[in-house]
């Protein structure tokens, strides 16, 4: 075998391990699972029914947004997991085998992305029985869910490093609850980002997540004249941008998680 | 014979703490090596650097032929390694873990599962192989992490505490098969708290303390190092301890220990039995009870206190007893 053939061999033994491990552990299946269900019934028809919009739900709406916050949340399972591992001297185990050594992150982040797509595809489903509705092309719909399992692909090597960094898993539960708490509601999810006061406003329009869901909305054709998009750049090419988001968050994240990884020893 | 592994003057800090402070080290192939010494003595930091888990931050190593630094994946494929924690999947299988490791070794599915299967049997898991390690026990987990350092069948054997948190049966056991690899040909560097476990197993000893090797030999060459014989007391009370110190200080030729709690002593003599006849003579002509009295060479405990100044854990050496 040749190293690229001993890496990807490497990287399906863990992708396999992480899936054996979601499924066995009910914590981690609720997180997949349960919790989108409830994000979209709560958010989406619940709070979505209160408000009317000319032409559609505002569920509907919401929606995008909704499956971007289950992305962005449920990489703090995989972060916490990875704590675990590198508290646990799982990674210490693995780190003495002849194995590649990106194996262990880009089996994590590739079994992300199963996780991610079981999330979705959830979410899908419950949102089309209350009523959300796809109204572009099934090729444009497609796209629209690749670029969300693409930029989750990226934002898991995002916390892989914040992980890998910080060691703890307490630590780092509090540290990416304070991070994407405000990197999902300073954002177009759920407010109308115009109407945001002057700072705010800039930062929710720049806001990475803003663009992945305006760009979402875009190709499910959840946007409505009632909610125009803002007038700021990013929002306005958000399919494009959202594109160079994650391509820039891989390129600076993944070689950044192996080298930490490459250094990390438990305790 | 070649060295299997070879340590010189290794360093390593953490900020001003110094880890290891000159380590030398030199393993000849097919023998078991130990390290013996007290906690935070550098014997977990030894391991990680010859495992490739840590740069040293001077000196070079050199395990089956292979840099420490310079050569890690060849290096990783020649050793086996088991951590002084138990480093398994809890959500996964024991024969899943092990299978998983075989494959992270490129043994191949089916030869990464004939070998989880061949180990789970040796190590007297295959009861519980395909339950998930969360249910298992610690001295099962503790099982199954060594069996994942046996996968590859490594040239090279690194176990960091091997025993700790075994009970009498599993550590016997586990003895049994490092003796049957190292009669294979397989080179072993153990670390261990346990003076029997280092004095049954081990070719050469190591005490390490402060991050550096102060004493090295055979079990009974570093015995030889403390001295002669001891007699050991055991008496009634705390009253004829102290009568019994003042009456046999004559005989002893070292310092006298004594353990006023359970009215016990040692006294370092020489002349063996004689001495001991002595002793006895004396501790009758002043009245003391004797319940119990006893002629010893000097154990590893005796080098351990004597070189370090450091008792042993006591408690765990009860649980072996
Ligand atoms: N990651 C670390 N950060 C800071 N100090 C450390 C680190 N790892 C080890 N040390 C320190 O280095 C010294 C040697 O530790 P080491 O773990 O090698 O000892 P040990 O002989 O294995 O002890 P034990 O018997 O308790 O396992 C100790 O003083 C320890 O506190
Ligand atoms: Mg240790």
């Amino acid at each position: 075998m040749n190293a690229l053939q001993i890496a990807v061999a490497d990287g399906m033994t863990i992708a396999k391990r992480n899936a054996l491990k979601i499924r066995r552990a009910p914590d981690l299946l609720g997180g997949v699972v349960m919790l989108p269900i409830v994000f979209v019934l709560l958010f989406g028809y619940i709070f979505g029914s209160m408000i009317d919009i000319p032409g559609m739900t505002y569920g509907e709406y919401m929606l995008p947004g909704i499956f971007v916050m289950t992305i962005v949340t449920s990489a703090q399972i995989t972060g916490y997991t990875l704590t675990l591992d590198l508290q646990k001297g799982v990674f210490d185990r693995f780190r003495t085998l002849p194995m590649s050594s990106s194996a262990v992150l880009t089996g994590q982040t590739v079994s992300d992305v199963i996780m991610n797509l079981t999330s979705l595809v959830t979410m899908a489903v419950v949102g089309l029985v209350v009523g959300w509705r796809i109204h572009t092309s099934p090729f444009e719909a497609a796209l629209g869910f690749l670029l969300l399992l693409f930029f989750s692909y990226a934002f898991s090597w995002v916390t892989a490093t914040v992980a890998l960094a910080l060691r703890t898993p307490e630590i780092f539960n509090n540290v990416a609850t304070i991070v994407s708490l405000p990197l999902v509601f300073l954002s177009n999810a759920f407010a109308d980002s115009t109407r945001l006061p002057g700072p705010l406003k800039v930062v929710a329009e720049w806001n990475p997540v803003s663009t992945l869901i305006q760009a979402a909305r875009e190709l499910f054709g959840n946007t409505s004249p009632a909610m125009p998009a803002p007038g700021a750049w990013p929002l306005q090419h958000a399919v494009p941008v959202s594109l160079l988001w994650t391509l820039l968050l891989l390129a600076v994240f993944a070689p950044l998680a192996t080298r930490l990884y490459k250094r990390s020893v438990s305790r | 014979m070649p060295d299997a592994i070879v340590a010189e003057g290794l360093v390593k800090r953490y900020g001003d703490v110094v880890a290891l402070d000159g380590m030398d080290l030199a393993v000849p192939e097919g023998t078991v090596f130990g390290l013996l010494g007290p906690n935070g003595a550098g014997k977990t930091t030894t391991v990680r650097i010859l495992t490739t888990l840590l740069k040293p931050d001077a000196g070079h190593a050199r395990v089956a032929g292979f840099d420490v630094v310079r050569d890690v994946r060849p290096l990783r494929a020649h050793i086996g390694a088991s951590g002084q924690y138990a480093a398994v999947d809890d959500h996964l299988t024991g024969a899943e873990n092990l299978e998983m490791v075989g494959r992270l070794y490129h043994l191949g599915t089916g030869r990464a599962k004939q070998r989880a299967r061949e180990l789970l049997e040796r190590f007297d898991l295959t009861e519980a192989a395909d339950r998930p390690v969360q249910g298992y026990s610690g001295g099962m987990r503790r099982r199954l992490d060594l069996a994942g350092a046996l996968v590859a069948d490594p040239p090279v054997l690194f176990l960091d505490e091997p025993t700790t948190g075994l009970d009498p049966r599993a550590r016997a056991s586990l003895w049994d098969v490092i003796s049957e690899l190292v009669a294979e040909g397989t080179t072993v560097l153990l670390t261990t708290q346990y003076m029997d476990e280092a004095d049954r197993l081990a070719d050469r000893i190591a005490v390490v303390d402060h991050g550096h090797v102060i004493a090295l030999g055979t079990a009974d060459q570093l015995k030889d190092q403390v001295g002669g014989d001891r007699i050991e007391l055991s008496l009634t009370s705390a009253a004829d301890l102290a009568t019994a110190t003042r009456t046999l200080a004559p005989l002893a030729v070292g310092s006298v220990q004594t353990d006023t709690a359970a009215f016990r002593m040692t006294i370092p003599v020489t002349g063996g039995a004689a001495a001991l006849t002595s002793a006895l003579g004396r501790l009758a002509a002043e009245r003391i009870d004797v319940r119990d009295a006893g002629l010893r060479r000097p154990t590893l405990d005796d080098v351990f206190l004597t070189l370090t100044g450091h008792e042993t854990d006591g408690k765990i050496k009860e649980t072996v007893r």
